[in-house]
This record gives C-alpha cells, sequence and structure tokens, in this order.
C-alpha cells in the first residue's frame, strides 16, 4: 500500500455529525482547561502537545482529564473563540468527556482499534463521519 | 439502547424539547458506554460553578422548556452581599454572572443548597440508592461510604439526569463493576483526618489505573471529615469514583469480599515515606502568610467547633475564611462558634466555593494557608499560592501571620 493511500476504520459514534481535517495526535490525555481559549494552543507543562494548537484540528487522543466542571467549561471557551478541534478520536472515553463532547456538539468517534492509533499521525488527513461510523486518514 | 415507552417519547420530543435534549444526551452516553436500559434516578447533585459553560448549559435547557423531574441540589458559588460588604467589591462581571446563573438553577427546579456535601446533609443517599453525583468528593462518598449508586457525572450529565429522572445503567451502577482490583497495603500510619488528605493525594500517584482500589491496614473507621477528605483529593489528585477500606465501608465486609473473591490484578504499598514525599512536594515551607481558607470541601460543625475552640479569647492576625453551608453557619452561630470566631477577627461564609472567580481576587498572587491540597491546586491558576497545614496549625498559624517550622 502507498503510504497516501486511503485507510478507512470502523468506528462508533460519541457525538453526531461528520469532520474533516488535519490530525493532531496525543499520547496524553487532554484536559480543556489548559488549552489557552483564545488561540487552543496547550499550555500545560510536561504535556506532549505543549505549545500546539488544537484549533480547526481533528484531535486524536487517549482519553480525557479533569473535573465534572472543566473538561465542559475548557471546550465551551474554545467554541466561543472558534478555536475548538473540528472532531475528535478517543481511545479510552470516560462519562466526562462523552457528555461535553457530546452537549457541545462536537463529531466525536471511539472504537477504532490499535492498528488506527499505531498508523494515524499528526499531519495526516482525516475524514470522519460519526453518524456512518467511518474514519478514513491518508 | 432498549427504551421504555415513557423514554421512547421523551426522546422523540413529546415532552418537550428541553427533556428531549436532555434525553438524547443521555442515551447518547448510554450507547458509547454499552448500556441496555435506562434506570431511575431518586436524587442528583449538580456540581453548579457559575462558569461561562455552566450558565450557557443551563440557559439552553430552560430555553426549551425543561424542568427538573428529580430537584438537584448544587454546589457553591459565590455569597455576593457577605463578600461585597466584608472583602471587596465584586466586579459587576462576577456579580452577573452568578445572579444569571441562580435565577437559572432556581426556575429549572434545582434546590439551591449552595454546598458541595450534600453528602452530610440535605441530600443523602441510602445503601444501593441509584443517583446522579456530579462533585469531586461528593461522587466517591456515595459510593464508597454509603453505597449508593453513581457515575462520574459532569455537571452537565447530572442536570440531564435530574431534568429526565433516569441515567443510562453502566459503569457503576452495576454490581460486577463495582468490586476492587487493585490492592493497597497501607502500611503508613493513618490516624487523623490531615492523614487521609495525604493518603488520597499519594494514591493515584502511585497508580495511575481507573480501577478501583481497596485500601487494607486502616486499623480504625474514619470520620467523616475524613472520608471527606479522602474522596475529595483521591479524585482531585486522580479520577477516583469510587474506593473499599477493607472490613470499613459497606461494600468491603472483608478484603476478600472487595475484591469479589478474586485475586488482585495490581498491589500498590504505600509507606511512612510515601506520605513524607507527599508532604514534601505539596505541603510548602513554613513562613509568613497573607490569610487563611478553609471549606474545600465545606467544613463541617465539629470543625467549625474545633477552630472556635482554639480561637476563644485570642485575635486574628491575617484575613481568615470559613466557607461552609448555610445549615452549618446557621448552627454554628446558635453554639456561638460564630461569634467566637468573628470576635477573633475571622468569617464564616455560607453558599461560597474556593474555586468560583472573581471572589477571591484581592489575594491573588498573594501566600494562604489552608488543610486542602484540593484547594491549593485549584487556585495555582489565580497564582495563590497555599501552605497546607492540618487545621489546628494552621489556625495558629493565622494567629501569628506565619506558619511556624
Amino acid at each position: 500500500m502507498k503510504p497516501d493511500a486511503l485507510q478507512e476504520f470502523a468506528c462508533r459514534r460519541i457525538a453526531e455529525g461528520k469532520a474533516e481535517g488535519e490530525a493532531i495526535v496525543s499520547t496524553d490525555a487532554i484536559c480543556f482547561y489548559l488549552v489557552e481559549p483564545e488561540t487552543g494552543i496547550v499550555i500545560e507543562k510536561n504535556h506532549v502537545l505543549y505549545g500546539q494548537s488544537v484549533a480547526g484540528r481533528i484531535l486524536v487522543m487517549p482519553s480525557g482529564k479533569g473535573s465534572s466542571v472543566v473538561q465542559a467549561d475548557g471546550l465551551y471557551k474554545l467554541m466561543k473563540h472558534g478555536k475548538a478541534p473540528k472532531g475528535m478520536i478517543v481511545e479510552f472515553p470516560d462519562p466526562v468527556l462523552v457528555s461535553s463532547a457530546i452537549v457541545m456538539e462536537i463529531p466525536t468517534v471511539m472504537r477504532l482499534g490499535r492498528e488506527f492509533f499505531e498508523k494515524v499521525r499528526t499531519g495526516m488527513h482525516v475524514s470522519l463521519d460519526a453518524d456512518g461510523g467511518r474514519v478514513a486518514i491518508r | 439502547m432498549d427504551l421504555t415507552p415513557l423514554e421512547k417519547e421523551m426522546l422523540a420530543g413529546r415532552h418537550g424539547e428541553g427533556v428531549q435534549l436532555a434525553m438524547k444526551i443521555q442515551v447518547g452516553i448510554g450507547e458509547a458506554f454499552d448500556a441496555v436500559r435506562m434506570v431511575p434516578i431518586t436524587r442528583a447533585h449538580v456540581a453548579l460553578s457559575a462558569q461561562d459553560a455552566d450558565l450557557w448549559f443551563v440557559e439552553k435547557l430552560l430555553a426549551k422548556g425543561a424542568r427538573c423531574r428529580i430537584s438537584p441540589t448544587v454546589n457553591p458559588s459565590i455569597d455576593l452581599a457577605y463578600l461585597n460588604q466584608h472583602l471587596f467589591e465584586i466586579p459587576k462581571g462576577g456579580v452577573d454572572i452568578v445572579s444569571a446563573t441562580n435565577a437559572a438553577y432556581r426556575r429549572i427546579g434545582a434546590t439551591l443548597t449552595f454546598d458541595c456535601t450534600p453528602y452530610l446533609q440535605q441530600n443523602i443517599p441510602a445503601f444501593g440508592e441509584i443517583v446522579a453525583f456530579s462533585e469531586s468528593s461528593a461522587t466517591p462518598y456515595v459510593n464508597s461510604v454509603l453505597g449508593a449508586r453513581s457515575n462520574r457525572e459532569s455537571s452537565q450529565s447530572a442536570l440531564c439526569a435530574a431534568v429526565t429522572g433516569r441515567v443510562a445503567e453502566y459503569g457503576l451502577l452495576l454490581d460486577e463493576n463495582r468490586r476492587a482490583e487493585v490492592l493497597v497495603d497501607v502500611a503508613a500510619k493513618v490516624e487523623t483526618d490531615f492523614d487521609y488528605q495525604l493518603l488520597g493525594w499519594c494514591y493515584p500517584l502511585k497508580h495511575k489505573g481507573l480501577e478501583i482500589p481497596v485500601f487494607s491496614g486502616i486499623p480504625r473507621r474514619p470520620t467523616p471529615e475524613g472520608f471527606m477528605n479522602f474522596g475529595a483529593q483521591l479524585n482531585t489528585s486522580g479520577a477516583v469514583s469510587m474506593y473499599h477500606i477493607a472490613g470499613i465501608t459497606p461494600e468491603a465486609p472483608s478484603l476478600e469480599a472487595a475484591l469479589g473473591g478474586k485475586a488482585p490484578s495490581h498491589r500498590v504499598e504505600i509507606t511512612d515515606r510515601d506520605l513524607d514525599q507527599v508532604r514534601g512536594q505539596i505541603c510548602g515551607e513554613p513562613g509568613k502568610i497573607d490569610f487563611a481558607m478553609f471549606g474545600c470541601p465545606h467544613l463541617t460543625i465539629r470543625q467549625v467547633a474545633e477552630i472556635a475552640e482554639i480561637l476563644e479569647g485570642r485575635r486574628l492576625k491575617v484575613d481568615f475564611w470559613v466557607l461552609t453551608s448555610s445549615l452549618t453557619r446557621e448552627l454554628a452561630g446558635r453554639m456561638g462558634y460564630l461569634q467566637t470566631i468573628q470576635r477573633a477577627g475571622g468569617h464564616i461564609v455560607a453558599d461560597t466555593c474556593i474555586d468560583v472567580p472573581p471572589c477571591w481576587q484581592p489575594y491573588y498572587g498573594l501566600t494562604g494557608v489552608t488543610d486542602s491540597p484540593k484547594c491549593a491546586y485549584y487556585n495555582e491558576i489565580r497564582k495563590i499560592k497555599f501552605i497546607i497545614r492540618p487545621l489546628a496549625e494552621c489556625v495558629e498559624a493565622a494567629i501569628r501571620g506565619e506558619v511556624a517550622r
């Protein structure tokens, strides 16, 4: 298979919708309270995405972290500034992240399997269809 | 999911758009966690925060006509009148968001307790009761100490549950997910309420996984305050929504029972050295302080009594804030504790949180003393530095204006 060939993966919907964009891949859990609302840049010290922006990208992450209040408030502030991720792909969803994604209406999916997380890289083009249960990368 | 006729009607919008939105969110959560059905709840607690997303969401539900079927208790925000009189003039932006949040929660049908310890007063679930509790100290307390059943709800999902009167059945609502998998041997000496702050902060640093822990080697039943501290720190330093203490908590009559008769998948040992290390990392060096703050979570009447006993006939050198529920403040007045603390120059303020900006703005950039690691952690973002000590030591420090060596 050529490196730029389209690869498709089945997935499960967390929050409905479709999204397309450039992937940004985190190997650390994300707390949206520690992402700067005006820029979408991760400001949490020692985070693998420190200094990088999630704005307008498809955020691929292992899980969310943070208390019941901060996750939704962080995402909300990013959306107000137009700096939220376009879509999210989560490996280990927790109740707080799931409810925040649904409430904020950000297309979000899960259950892609290990192979997806091994192949996906920051900068790849991702199209995500939560309703159709399908993610494509190239 | 297999929905009842009533739940299908809710989802189809036959009970209004607000109920429909709440139901849609809850079905989404249920599907994500493979829930088969929904189950009724009897209680809810919403971690009101008077921050942007909180107000936006409750107003969105209200605009679509939602009202709570189960009236939830709510977290504290700010007693605007008291702080205006005794601390500083709260900026208009802060007054507006707090007032609008309070009004919205009243209209949607919440019970305005403004207290983060509903499990000690006003909203106490019984063993086996299915509830939707958000708030970091509340979820572990109701699951672990009371044996009620709640998932780690967000403020928004708990409010949706209050509106529909039900939750998706998954996670900690099911017997098989309440069993401990991590065995924690507590070799450290754990006796005082403050020791539970350190133990609670320490465990998630030693084990990162989200499996339920059982703590073994705790000799005596912790006080309600010890349990309260323990859960608050476990769920701030980590994301622990349930734990067992062998021989003490209701679903752990023995270590074997807590583990469900199976071998633990992980073993962790916590020694005096581990707790000393945590103390060294988070408690801070002795030194001058500008103020003292207590009540994360809200102090109980026993803790208020302990403070008053130390302050009897003495004078405080720095600003001194005790945060508690309106009921506890009332009781403190009846017992004379309020007057003792006020004569010493301190305050008891009800309905107020350490973490609702902008109410503590005069202290930004300064140094305080507190007994709560959670209080210190959430205020890092506002550049308030806290030295952490046991409650009685904090009070002595506030009398001297300095934390002693």
